[in-house]
């Protein structure tokens, strides 16, 4: 089940930016940060569902298009004072490859 | 196994303890709510407007069934518990089920109470209390003519003005001789009369109720002198009676209501009570604000924080008649030893009146402009020595200067904690904080994330105000600077400075240099500053896609289900059968599905996916249209009126004119949206003058209106100049568009930005230094030569092409 999957070169994802891929159960948001750090979050905020990857990304935070909400990159949990959490997938960066655990 | 909680009552207190739960701690208890009524909870108080037809019963449910089912909440309407059994700790419902609790919470509120007078059960009387009450109103409303609401106060003539929206005779019935006695003084109950009879309701005072006649159904009233009225509807609003039956019956000690400590818990201490049921330090309250505080007590002890106290409340009110302001608090009869502050102005059908002792507020009574209510409520419950502005008090907190801006200015001035939502408990600064840390923009985004005007919206104006006054930041030119974001301590002023003077012309640079406190800035700076970057080097500066909200990073508008709409430019509004043929053709082929003519003179396409946005582009720009910029703070729209060419009353090329300012001023990127419009003449059927920039033509030139806006707070423009010619027209509108793009901060508009420098000074810059207006004319279009290049064909053509490609999977 839970097999590492390649999806990307780093180089694919901009620099604080994000692309998404589409999996059975819904789509997935990559984001990269400033450090070249890989994060993959369900593409869906827990406020209204906003696709959090049309977010803009700072520090290891995502800000939801729709209402604002920052998403912390690594728990998926809001920033105070809104709460709740989207889910976390596991990525990992190998030579210049981003993997995903699904 | 978790604890069990079980909820009786599912309204508006006993949810908003659920709520307040949730947040303190979401897994506490397995929770189960019993409700009488077949609704999830709803919001009461709005019953009066859907009884007016001002709301449907759809707009006021606060929690859909999906929301219980979100939290594992198990909800069973129409259901009510008719037993408590508190030796073996459950409930029974009538239906037969059996819930055990270890924690019950009772919020079961009150009933009407129906005066017991022969007749009183007869069909066609009713109270006005839940949702079935309003059904039976509204369908009498359509039957019958004739109605009589017994009960002069708020909730009588609540009931009494939605009837009379439903086209019904309504004769109000009071026993006492001034309405709502226990909130007003007699001079504005007679305004609050006076003003009703002229909306044509009608009363009958001093009336005691002594039999309701009919058969088989109302027919009338009679009255203890002996006199009758007729009415095919009889509404009783006498007063209400906390719902203690069911707790009564489980030996819970009552007396008015249940009766509760200061944590609400009842003489079980595995019960606990709030709302209208219950009974606290001898109070009952018929008013949300109490509930909720409440609420919040309880859910304290619930989650086993337990250090909340409840310790009563001091209530205001406000009536929801729409039209008719009125406000009371405290002790607004005055009684021995106390002072008057009264102002009275018949003209303006204006009465305010503070009973004060010892310089300190103890009530107030307003009718007419209530604006100032929310602080005297303040004054009041701080017991604030008022000696210092005892003589000017009763203009309230902040003397008017200006023309139309008067709800902000007074915004403006109250302090922090002033409470503006009474029902919510929210403050001026919670507000304040909200919209500016969430970037709030709208009223119902400032509802959902404060609740401020969600429960009876009397205080929408003010919120509205405060909103207007926050978006449009600095609307006064405060003196105290306010940093750009939480990323800085420096002022938009002092970033826009920093980036000319030192010649800052990338992000990383203006970061280092200012000493910027995170590593990429944030959702909020990072915009402002590719947008300073871009309107001041426009040759140097590279556009940083990752620093744009989405609208601006796909150029399209991100829609609630997170599809784009996609608005080609139409110049001036102008439009030929090719390119509607083309557009329609798009529209099929991406299987767009729905169309709309914009307020802008031009079409919208909703509903298109990411994916499809560069083919679609692509054949738009084949077709010859370039982006509308409809999702940017960008130039956006020219709306033009018919003009010289067909309209008889045109003085001048309107649509011609507004063609050549459009192809002038496209692609431009702005600190806020930016429209212009250009009306033939001066019956200005293109709205000019609610524009950022308005061109009125007139038979000797053109009128120049600038900082206008429609929206929340609309602004009418000001009148700049006059001009004579076209090329003068172009080039004044060229040099006010650069100012605005190099000293406004961005995300403000043109209407606050032209009130924080004023007037003045922008024509100083404009009309009296010929050099300084070409110099800006000269800048603006060199940033155009870089900022018309169409997005649409660039991404048509690949640019920025992982934007809008999903990645794949490979195994
Ligand atoms: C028309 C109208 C206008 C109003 N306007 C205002 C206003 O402008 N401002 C303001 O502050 N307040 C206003 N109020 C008052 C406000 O609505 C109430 O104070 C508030 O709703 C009380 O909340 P509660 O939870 O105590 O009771 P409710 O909201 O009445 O909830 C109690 C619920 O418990 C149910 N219930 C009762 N017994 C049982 C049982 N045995 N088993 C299961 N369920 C049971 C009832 O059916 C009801 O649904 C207004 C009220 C009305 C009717
Ligand atoms: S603004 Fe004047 S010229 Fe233009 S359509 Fe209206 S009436 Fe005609
Ligand atoms: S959906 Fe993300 S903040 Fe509202």
């Amino acid at each position: 089940m839970n097999d590492w999957k390649e999806v990307a070169n780093l180089e694919e994802i901009p620099r604080l930016g994000s692309r998404v891929v589409e999996v059975e159960d819904g789509t997935i948001a990559l984001f990269r940060t400033s450090d070249d750090q890989v994060f993959a979050l369900r593409d869906a905020c827990p406020h209204k569902q906003g696709p959090l990857s049309q977010g803009i990304v700072a520090g290891h935070t995502v800000t939801c298009p729709l209402h604002n909400w920052k998403i912390d990159l690594e728990s998926g949990e809001a920033l105070a004072p809104d709460e709740g959490c989207t889910n976390v997938y596991s990525v990992k960066v190998e030579s210049g490859r981003v993997y995903l655990q699904i | 196994m978790k604890e069990r909680l079980v909820l009786v009552g599912n309204g508006m207190a006993g949810i908003r303890t659920l709520e307040e739960l949730l947040k303190l701690d979401p897994d506490a208890y397995e929770i189960t709510v019993f409700g009488a009524e077949p609704w999830p909870n709803y919001n009461r108080i709005m019953l009066s407007p859907v009884l007016a037809g001002e709301k449907t019963v759809d707009d006021i449910i606060l929690n859909d069934r999906e929301w219980y089912e979100r939290n594992g909440i198990t909800l069973h309407t129409g259901d009510p518990v008719v037993e408590i059994d508190r030796v073996s700790r459950k409930v029974v419902s009538r239906s037969g089920l059996e819930v055990p609790y270890d924690r019950l919470l009772l919020a079961t509120g009150s009933d009407p109470f129906i005066i017991p007078v022969p007749g009183s059960d007869l069909p066609g009387v009713v109270g006005f209390r839940d949702i079935a009450d309003v059904e039976a109103m509204l369908e009498a409303a359509k039957k019958y003519r004739k109605a009589a609401v017994i009960g002069g106060g708020l909730l009588g003539l609540e009931a009494a003005n939605g009837l009379m929206a439903n086209g019904m005779d309504v004769t109000v019935v009071h026993l006492m001789d001034i309405l709502m006695e226990r909130q007003l003084d007699r001079t504005a109950a007679q305004m609050l009369k006076k003003s009703l009879e002229a909306r044509g309701m009608k009363f009958l005072m001093e009336a005691q109720t002594a039999e309701v006649l009919g058969e088989e159904q109302v027919t009338g009233l009679k009255f203890a002198d002996g006199s009758e009225l007729e009415a095919d509807l009889v509404v009783m609003a006498v007063g209400i009676r906390p719902n203690v039956e069911l707790a009564q019956k489980a030996g819970l000690y009552c007396e008015r209501g249940v009766v509760v400590n200061d944590t609400m818990q009842t003489y079980d201490p595995r019960i606990y009570a709030v709302g209208e049921c219950v009974q606290h330090r001898g109070r009952t309250y018929g008013l949300v604000a109490p509930l909720f505080e409440q609420a919040k007590v309880a859910a304290n002890h619930l989650a086993r924080i337990g250090i909340a106290r409840y310790e009563g409340s001091v209530t205001s009110t406000k009536l929801k008649v729409t039209g008719i302001d009125l406000f009371s608090a405290g002790e607004f009869n005055e009684s021995e030893g106390d002072e008057t502050l009264i102002l009275q102005d018949p003209a303006r059908n204006v009465y305010k009146k503070l009973v004060v002792r010892d310089n300190r507020i103890r009530g107030a009574v307003m009718y007419g402009d209530t604006i100032d209510g929310t602080w005297y409520f303040q004054l009041l419950r701080e017991g604030t020595d008022i000696s210092g502005f005892r003589s000017t008090i009763l203009f309230g907190q902040h003397d008017l200067g200006d023309a139309g801006h008067g709800d902000e200015t007074r915004v403006a001035a109250l302090s922090d904690d002033a409470e503006i939502c009474g029902c919510n408990g929210v403050t001026k600064g919670q507000i304040v904080d909200a919209i500016q840390t969430q970037g709030l923009f709208t009223l119902d985004e400032v509802r959902a994330h404060t609740k401020a005007s969600a429960s009876c919206g009397s205080c929408t104006g003010l919120v509205e105000a405060i909103l207007a006054s926050t978006v449009g930041e600095g609307y006064e030119a405060q003196p105290s600077k306010k940093p750009l974001c939480g990323c800085t301590e420096h002022s938009h002023d002092e970033v826009i400075q920093a980036i000319k003077e030192h010649e800052l012309k990338n992000m990383r640079a203006v970061m280092d240099f200012l000493e910027w406190k995170t590593p990429d800035g944030c959702a909020s700076c990072r915009p402002a500053l590719n947008y300073y970057l871009l309107a001041h080097w426009p040759e140097e500066y590279h556009d940083d896609p990752q620093s744009r909200f989405i609208n601006e990073r796909a150029h399209g508008n991100i829609q609630k289900d997170g599809t784009y709409s996609v608005v080609p430019r139409m110049f001036g509004g102008l439009c030929t059968p090719d390119q509607l043929r083309a557009i329609a053709e798009v529209a099929d082929k991406y299987h767009v599905p729905e169309m709309k003519v914009t307020g802008g003179q031009r079409i919208d396409l909703f509903g298109v996916k990411k994916e499809d946005l560069p083919a679609m582009w692509k054949d738009l720009t084949d077709a010859g249209f370039v982006s509308g910029h409809a999702y940017g703070k960008a130039m956006r729209t020219v709306k033009t009126c018919a003009g010289k060419k067909w309209c008889r009353f045109g003085t001048q090329d309107s649509t011609g004119l507004g063609v050549k300012l459009e192809e002038l001023t496209w692609g431009s990127w702005m600190p806020h949206k930016f429209k212009l419009a250009v009306s033939g003449c001066p019956r200005n059927c293109a709205e000019a003058t609610i524009k950022d920039f308005g061109v009125v033509c007139v038979d000797s030139g053109y009128e120049l209106h600038i900082g206008g806006n429609g929206g929340i707070k609309v602004r009418v423009t000001d009148l700049l100049c006059k001009v004579e010619t076209e090329e003068e027209v172009l080039e004044y509108c060229g040099a006010f568009t650069q100012m605005y793009r190099e000293e406004a901060h961005y995300l403000e508009r043109t209407a606050p930005w032209v009130e924080r420098v004023g007037l003045s000074y922008i024509k100083s810059r404009i009309l009296e230094d010929e050099e300084g207006r070409r110099a800006l004319y000269e800048r603006f279009k060199l940033g155009q030569k870089y900022a018309q290049v169409d997005p649409w064909k660039e991404r048509a053509e690949g640019k920025h092409a992982h934007e809008f490609r999903p990645l794949k999977l490979s195994a």
